[in-house]
């Protein structure tokens, strides 16, 4: 390890893993420093991604593919469901990644790009001169070194400090942080196309159990409560027994995982100077899905293509970085974040008995794409009242 | 105090991103916790196994 590059990322998620590679693949001089022993290992994702914005950033490579989706059905808290099927017949629109590999490869492909990686490293804190971020102590067994850089960019995840020692708070609200639990089971009767979401109060309050395929009798089975309807005897880990109990009596577990995922608003700011913050660091997640995958890797090659640029200028004070803050923002990402974040806030107040009417009024539905927006957009078409309900909904759809 | 019961910990994080004060930390898979704690108790809500705990005093 050198003592000084143009850039250090922090993390080796999909987040840091763009960045680092978009960097070197820019000439820069990149490392990369990942806490853990191995990259991506424990997975804590159900592992869902859509093809098309998957694309933008890895060719598809049946290593990291353990399945493609076609459809998604929604199951109300009374049972009765509803399917939603993508318009082109024929055409998989997502897939179930193995995340272990997938997020290795990641690394990897930043790796053969020119950035230097180190594992079981971990930055324990920034170096700050005059006010800006210079830097990062790392740790390696119990070796600490100083590492200088131009800009460092923080992918640190969920469970990130590096912003919140550099004096952002990114403390998640209680409420907004999702408490998950999740098995790989095997042997169940699952329809190997389709993702599946459990919605109800009973089932996951303010959040939804899933079962996304992992192979023909294989799932990711999972559930995310709110924050503050965790307690002892309700926790994730109870209402995911309960629901595999119900669900998958014979299911096998072959791997469990914990998690958390934030559906708050993003950081305020994402920049300071010498500093860039991306994907669940960030706040990212998307709050009504709380797939983050995606927003973690398009905003680790924004930060990258406005780090590089002012690593070449010579300025990486906040005002240059900014750019990265608007850039996002601007982007759809960032709209639909915002929007989604809205219609979560929403949806969180129904009843079991609202969600139940809801999802009876379609029973199978057709939709050019997956997002929330459509869905949402379509629900309404059928249940004009919802609009009414909602002032600030109606806004944000409009927004859209 | 607050009290870590590692064998039921899942090393997800969850609960460092919800620490008002930033006092828990992962290294790897070893959650630790430092003196800025002030025992509120929202890591222990929010886990997802139920691995943590404030104790009143220090257990023996
Ligand atoms: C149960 C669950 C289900 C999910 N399901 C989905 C899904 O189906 N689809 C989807 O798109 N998203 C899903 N997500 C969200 C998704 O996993 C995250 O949004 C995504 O991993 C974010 O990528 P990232 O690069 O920002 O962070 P991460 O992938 O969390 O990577 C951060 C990395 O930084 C490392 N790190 C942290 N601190 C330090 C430090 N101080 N020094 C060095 N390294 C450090 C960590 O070890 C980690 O490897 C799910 C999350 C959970 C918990
Ligand atoms: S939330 Fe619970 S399982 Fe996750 S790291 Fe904290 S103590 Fe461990
Ligand atoms: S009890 Fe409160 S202050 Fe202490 S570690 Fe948990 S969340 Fe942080």
């Amino acid at each position: 390890m050198k003592s000084r590059y143009d850039a250090l990322v922090i993390g080796g998620g999909p987040g840091g893993a763009i960045a680092a590679g978009e960097l070197a693949g820019a000439g820069h001089s990149v490392c990369l420093v990942e806490k853990r022993p191995a990259i991506g290992a424990p997975v804590r994702c159900a592992e869902g991604i859509g093809k098309d914005v998957l694309k933008e950033f890895i060719a598809p490579d049946d290593r990291w593919i353990s399945a493609e989706i076609n459809g998604a059905r929604i199951v109300a808290p009374d049972g009765v469901s509803m399917t939603v099927e993508q318009q082109m017949a024929g055409s998989k629109v997502g897939y179930i990644l193995d995340r272990k590999i997938f997020d290795r490869d990641l690394v990897w492909q930043a790796a053969s790009r020119g950035a230097e990686v180190h594992v079981k490293t971990r930055a324990t804190g920034p170096i700050v001169e005059d006010g800006a971020v210079k830097g990062a102590v790392l740790e390696t067994c119990g070796t600490t070194r100083k590492v200088k850089a131009d800009v460092v960019i923080a992918a640190d995840g969920v469970e990130s400090k590096f912003a919140r020692w550099c004096g952002v708070d990114s403390a998640v609200p209680l409420r907004e942080l999702m408490s998950c639990a999740q098995y790989i089971l095997t042997d169940i009767d699952i329809d190997p196309g389709l993702t599946v979401f459990y919605l109800g109060n009973k089932v996951a309050p303010e959040g939804y159990a899933w079962v996304f395929p992992k192979g023909d009798r294989t799932a990711n089975v999972g559930i995310g409560i709110s924050g503050r309807r965790s307690r002892d005897g309700n926790r994730a880990r109870d209402y995911l027994d309960r629901f595999v109990a119900a669900q998958f009596p014979g299911g096998k577990t072959i791997e469990y995982i914990v998690g958390g995922v934030s559906v708050c608003r993003p950081l305020p700011c994402t920049v300071a100077d010498g500093l860039m913050v991306v994907g669940d660091a960030a706040r990212l997640a998307d709050p009504m899905t709380g797939g983050g995958i995606y927003n973690a890797m398009k905003t680790g090659r924004l930060a990258a293509g406005v780090a590089s640029e002012s690593i070449s200028s010579g300025d990486c004070s906040s005002s240059a970085l900014m750019a990265y803050d608007r850039a996002w923002r601007d982007s759809k990402l960032g709209k639909t974040l915002e929007r989604n974040w809205r219609i979560k806030e929403y949806f969180i107040t129904l009843s079991d008995e609202k969600l139940n009417t809801i999802i009876h009024s379609i029973s199978k539905m057709n939709l050019k794409d997956f997002s929330v927006f459509n869905l949402v957009k379509e629900l309404i078409r059928h249940n004009p009242r919802l609009l009414l309900e909602l002032k600030g909904l109606h806004d944000s759809l409009k927004a859209g | 105090m607050l009290v870590i019961h590692r064998e039921c910990c899942g090393y997800c994080g969850a609960c460092v991103s919800v620490c008002p004060e930033g006092a828990l930390e992962l290294v790897d898979a070893f959650l630790t916790v430092d003196n800025a704690c002030r025992s509120c108790g929202v890591c222990a809500r929010v886990c997802p196994v139920g691995a943590l705990e404030v104790c009143d005093e220090e257990p023996v």
